[in-house]
């Protein structure tokens, strides 16, 4: 796997570039990811973020673009505009947890 | 006194389920109660190839009634409210009544929810220029329209995932390319295939194959499009991030989502599934109540073939279960599907929680082997069998050649 350096942080990442424990996360890590997706996080991001995480903490696995806009209370337009392209994936890489496995 | 389990929902996994623990259980000493609204149990594989001709409405109809072994109770009724609290529920009928058990199977499944998406149950445009293939009139209407198609934009769209037989949009379009061929139509035609996917499939090797198979049919593939709303009057679709599709003729998987009587009795999830241990079947909030079928959130496909290796897992875990034994984790996410691609050809996927779709061949006993993830002529037959099997064997409760769990054997790794 892959390392990446997180300031004094060195983190294994997998081939798409999301880190492969999520306990490793920091907010710098974040930070780090979104400026890679061009974008700049504003309180709004980090609402979706700490929602993101904690999904993943309680359920052990990563929200659909649904269960943020659901779970968050985000409409769905200001989410696409918050992450845009493809929110769900962005906003799981840049919160440290698994892309979403998408649902089969 | 007896027991009673009472199955909310007769299709596919409904009738499975009861019918092979009339089998199995002592009928001096249980009771066994589906209910179900609608009289017609509807072969929903057929549904895919009513808009091509290829089989006609008479094809995938039955009367619910006949598919109950003896000494199943068949009701006619609206579900109206589960209380897992009380073990009772209420269904519409007579008035609104109440029905106790001891345990209680939902299998209610999922529907389309066109109303979901604005627009495009439009009256300028539904079953004019915008139609569903996931219900019985859809389907029938779909047909009618494409008898007079003369070329344009076709475009297909997945408004949102899970869906169930998530390959079935991906059969509709390798259908309707070998049809535009056969009809002379397909160099007059632009087929768009409109996914919010990150590619044709979920699973990364499935994906990859069946997007070659996308390009090598000129059919062209838009991804990661999430659906905001259906322009009636300049007929595009519109996504979320504002990217907009044109159509001629668009034919929608509408958002899928679970009964409204889970809703109703606040169990299910926001896509109104009972959330479910994904192992042992048994919902996660209630004791005695098991789920079945497309009504789950377990993470394995939406699919007949699922439901059949759900019930296969759960039937003898029910037994022990019963007799105050604990159960087993036997369930495995199993999947199997077969893809028609057209030209009377036909791949077959299987996976399951842990294993992607591998390339290899998937050995069914004294009727296979049917080649995983290539195209092959068997499969297409083995799909067009399925639907013999489907009325005479499985919804008897009888059994398929083959065990639940996912078989390594055959696969290449
Ligand atoms: C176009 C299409 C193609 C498909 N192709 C394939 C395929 O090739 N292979 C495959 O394996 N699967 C395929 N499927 C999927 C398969 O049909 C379903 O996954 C399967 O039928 C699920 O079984 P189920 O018992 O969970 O739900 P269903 O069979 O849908 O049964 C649910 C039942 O619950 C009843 N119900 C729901 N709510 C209520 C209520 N409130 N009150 C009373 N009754 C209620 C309904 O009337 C229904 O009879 C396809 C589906 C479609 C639409």
């Amino acid at each position: 796997m892959p390392v990446r350096q997180f300031g004094a942080l060195q983190l294994e990442v997998d081939n798409e570039g999301y880190l492969v424990n999520p306990k490793d996360w920091t907010p710098e890590v974040a930070e780090a990811f979104a400026k890679e997706e061009g974008i700049e996080l504003t309180d709004r991001h980090w609402e979706v973020i700490n929602f993101v995480r904690k999904y993943y903490e309680e359920r052990g696995q990563s929200p659909t673009i649904r269960q943020i806009t659901v779970g968050a209370g985000i409409p769905t337009k200001e989410l696409f505009k918050l992450f845009p392209g493809g929110p769900a994936k962005k906003v799981a890489r840049i919160a440290g947890v698994p892309k979403p496995a998408g649902c089969i | 006194m007896a027991k009673t389990l009472l199955v909310l929902g007769g299709g596919t996994a409904g009738t499975m389920a009861a019918n092979r623990l009339a089998q199995e259980l002592d009928m001096d000493q249980w009771r066994i109660i589906v209910v179900d609204h609608s009289k017609i149990h509807y072969y929903q594989p057929g549904f895919l190839f009513i808009p091509f001709g290829i089989y006609k409405e008479r094809d995938v109809v039955k009367p619910r009634r006949t598919y109950f072994a003896p000494g199943v109770e068949f009701i006619l009724s609206e579900i109206d409210v589960i209380e897992p609290d009380k073990k009772r529920v209420r269904i519409k009928a007579d008035g609104g009544r109440y029905i106790s058990y001891d345990f209680l199977i939902i299998a209610t499944g999922t529907s389309p929810r066109p109303d979901q998406t604005p627009g495009l149950q439009d009256e300028r445009l539904w079953y004019k220029d915008a139609f569903d293939f996931y219900t019985l009139q859809g389907a029938v209407r779909l047909a009618r329209r494409l008898r007079t198609w003369e070329g344009g934009r076709l475009v297909l769209n997945i408004v949102d995932m899970p869906i169930k037989c998530p390959v079935a949009p991906l059969e509709f379009i390798f259908l309707a390319d070998w049809y535009l061929r056969e009809n002379g139509l397909r160099d007059k035609t632009e087929l768009v295939f409109v996914t919010p996917l990150p590619g044709a499939f979920t699973k990364p090797r499935a994906a990859a194959i069946l997007g070659h198979m996308l390009e090598e049919r000129g059919i062209h593939l838009v991804t990661d499009y999430y659906i905001e709303r259906v322009d009636p009057e300049r007929k595009v679709i519109v996504s979320y991030d504002e990217r907009e599709e044109p159509f001629d003729l668009l034919v929608s998987i509408p958002l899928n989502m679970g009964s409204d009587a889970i809703a109703r009795s606040g169990i299910g999830n926001e896509l109104n599934y009972v959330p479910t241990d994904p192992r042992t079947l048994r919902a996660k909030d209630f004791e005695d109540v098991f789920v079945l079928g497309d009504a789950t959130d377990v993470p394995t496909s939406k699919a007949g073939s699922v439901a059949h290796f759900m019930v296969d897992s759960f039937v003898p875990n029910f037994l022990r279960y019963i007799d105050g034994l604990e159960l087993l984790p036997t369930f495995d996410g199993h999947a199997n599907c077969y893809i028609e691609s057209g030209f009377g050809k036909g791949i077959l996927i299987d996976f399951n929680y842990d294993v992607e779709p591998l390339p290899g061949k998937f050995p069914l006993p004294g009727l296979g082997p049917f080649s995983l993830l290539q195209e092959s002529v068997i499969n297409h037959w083995g799909k067009m069998l399925f639907r013999t099997l489907y009325w005479h064997v499985l919804m008897k409760g009888r059994r398929l050649p083959m065990p639940a769990q996912m078989m390594m054997a055959g696969k290449w790794s």
